[in-house]
């Protein structure tokens, strides 16, 4: 499995190479203007720029075009492959990670705006050896057939349930000046960013409740 | 992605002056659709300013006993907030129906009042669109209408807003203050911000280019029972087909706006007088000048039924 991965991971590597031969030089003349320049005031057109990106406790610094989205970026540059692109426009959720203890959709925001920031991907949740309770619930119930979607709903759920702490209201919550309790319903509204093609919800839902100790 | 270049100023003066500067720039917080739109190339900024550290983040107490919640205040942070919970029921209500947590912990209160419409024509470059390309026509009059407004359209667009947040926003009478480029501020009212089609559906609202929203400043509580009710295809993270906010007083007088029936929160201040005669008044009033296609008349009979659940709901509560 380890083998095929890396196959064709450099098979794709080699694609990317030839096709970046043939398109770098239409960018190249695109960056350095056939357009008028700019005025004397505006900031110069870099086609990189410098980011310096925290994930799981380690710093990268890399030069990327701003266009990368913190996606991309974990995936194609730092080679953190856990974080799925699932739809790339904020309604699958299976691209969720955790932005200083946030959840957020990483297609949804450019890695040159998270410089700064601490940011978890599920690679840095958990290892094969010594998993997160969350990845070990999921396990244990069986919260998934495919997988692909699964990352981000564990990003999402451990996010989630400091939110439910927080006593951060939700669209199921009854009372807004009461308290947050983790009812099934609650539970369904609050991970409804993260969809599921294969319909794994019931046992998500188990793993979930599992950890958050949610009496069932 | 059209290529771009970045910055990300210091103060929210300095990033107006930025936009002036800068032909084709365009202000980015949370990027939840504008990036979106960026990726379809629907949005094609030469420049984006990096709104993230101008500060603008904090809900304050106004001198006149409301609060004025900066521009870059997070979705999930403005329903959370104390204060909004107990006094403006309604803001939180709304903020919690749209969108799923990932997306509030990143969206902004300006960048909810700016998103774009999620009408399909616009979204698919393949089609006509007056709002995306002026002048090109409306894929969706003869289309696909079922998610279309209802009230406050013509030839040119039947759109909608698609925010729930600022159809609470308009039934609480918020403002929202600006700077512009030139670094002078003013104060637009929720009801001025939005604005209809009209012969120009891709000018949406009251900003002038480069123009920076600092903050929407809510009035003092209103009190009164405070609802916000969404009907949706699917129970949660789904757009509106119709919303009602209301803000119900004891002696049965109100205040109503709806979501997904127009190209801005729907408020008809004159259909507010009816409210003691029952939803069925108070709904043909809000929507006298309905003009309806084929695949979205039903929002015409939901939006009294959704009102008379509402009504009745303000009326239970204590």
């Amino acid at each position: 499995m380890a083998s095929f991965h890396l196959t064709r991971r450099k098979l794709l590597k080699a694609l990317l190479a030839a096709g970046g031969a043939v398109t770098a030089r239409p960018l190249l003349r695109e960056s350095h203007g056939t357009t008028p320049a700019p005025a004397a005031s505006a900031p110069a057109a870099p086609s990189t720029v410098n980011v310096l990106l925290r994930v799981n406790g380690t710093e990268h610094q890399m030069m990327i075009d701003p266009r990368t989205t913190l996606l991309d970026a974990l995936r194609e540059r730092l080679h953190l492959t856990g974080t799925k692109k699932g739809c790339d426009q904020g309604q699958c959720g299976a691209c969720t990670v955790i932005v200083d203890g946030r959840r957020i959709t990483s297609c949804l925001t450019l890695a040159v705006m998270q410089q700064g920031h601490d940011v978890t991907t599920i690679e840095g949740l958990g290892t094969p050896g010594d998993l997160h309770p969350m990845q070990a619930a999921f396990v244990r119930h069986d919260g998934f057939q495919c997988g692909f979607c699964t990352p981000g709903q564990i990003c999402s759920a451990v996010a989630m349930l400091e939110e439910v702490k927080a006593g951060i209201p939700s669209h199921a919550t009854a009372s807004l000046t009461g308290g947050v309790e983790l009812s099934a319903s609650e539970l369904r509204e609050r991970m409804s960013g993260n969809l599921c093609r294969c319909g794994a919800y019931s046992n998500i839902q188990e793993a979930i409740g599992e950890v958050a100790g949610v009496r069932r | 992605m059209k290529p771009f270049t970045y910055e990300k100023p210091s103060s929210p003066a300095e990033a107006a002056a930025a936009a002036a500067r800068v032909e084709g720039a365009r202000f980015i917080a949370g990027g939840t659709n504008l990036l979106d739109l960026m990726k379809l190339q629907i949005e094609t900024p030469s420049h984006l300013i990096d709104l993230n550290d101008v500060g603008l983040d904090k809900i304050e107490a106004t001198d006149q006993g409301g609060l004025r919640v900066g521009a870059l205040v997070r979705n999930t942070d403005l329903a959370a907030d104390w204060r909004v919970r107990r006094d403006y029921g309604v803001l939180t209500r709304a903020l919690v129906a749209g969108a799923s947590g990932q997306i509030r912990n990143q969206a902004t209160t300006a960048g909810n009042l700016l998103q774009r419409t999620r009408c399909p024509y616009f979204y698919d470059t393949n089609q006509p669109c007056n709002k995306r390309s002026p002048g090109s026509g409306c894929g969706a009059i003869g289309g696909f209408s079922r998610q279309h407004a209802i009230v406050g359209v013509n030839d040119a667009c039947i759109a909608t807003h698609p925010s729930d947040m600022a159809v609470a926003m308009r039934v609480l009478d918020a403002n929202v203050e600006t700077v512009r480029s030139d670094g002078s501020t003013r104060t637009i009212t929720i009801a001025d911000f939005h604005r209809l089609p009209g012969d120009t559906p891709h000018i949406e609202n009251a900003l002038e280019a480069g123009e920076l929203i600092t903050a929407v400043v809510l009035p003092a509580p209103a009190g009164g029972t405070h609802v916000y009710r969404k009907v949706r295809d699917r129970a949660s993270y789904a757009f509106a087909l119709v919303s009602v906010a209301a803000i119900v007083q004891p002696d049965g007088t109100g205040k109503v706006a709806l979501g997904g029936v127009a190209h801005k929160p729907w408020r008809v201040e004159a259909a507010e007088s009816q409210t003691g005669r029952g939803a069925k008044a108070v709904a043909s009033e809000l929507l006298a000048d309905a003009r309806t296609t084929h695949d979205n008349a039903f929002k015409v009979p939901l939006v009294e039924r959704t009102l008379a659940s509402v009504m009745a709901e303000a009326k239970a509560q204590p």
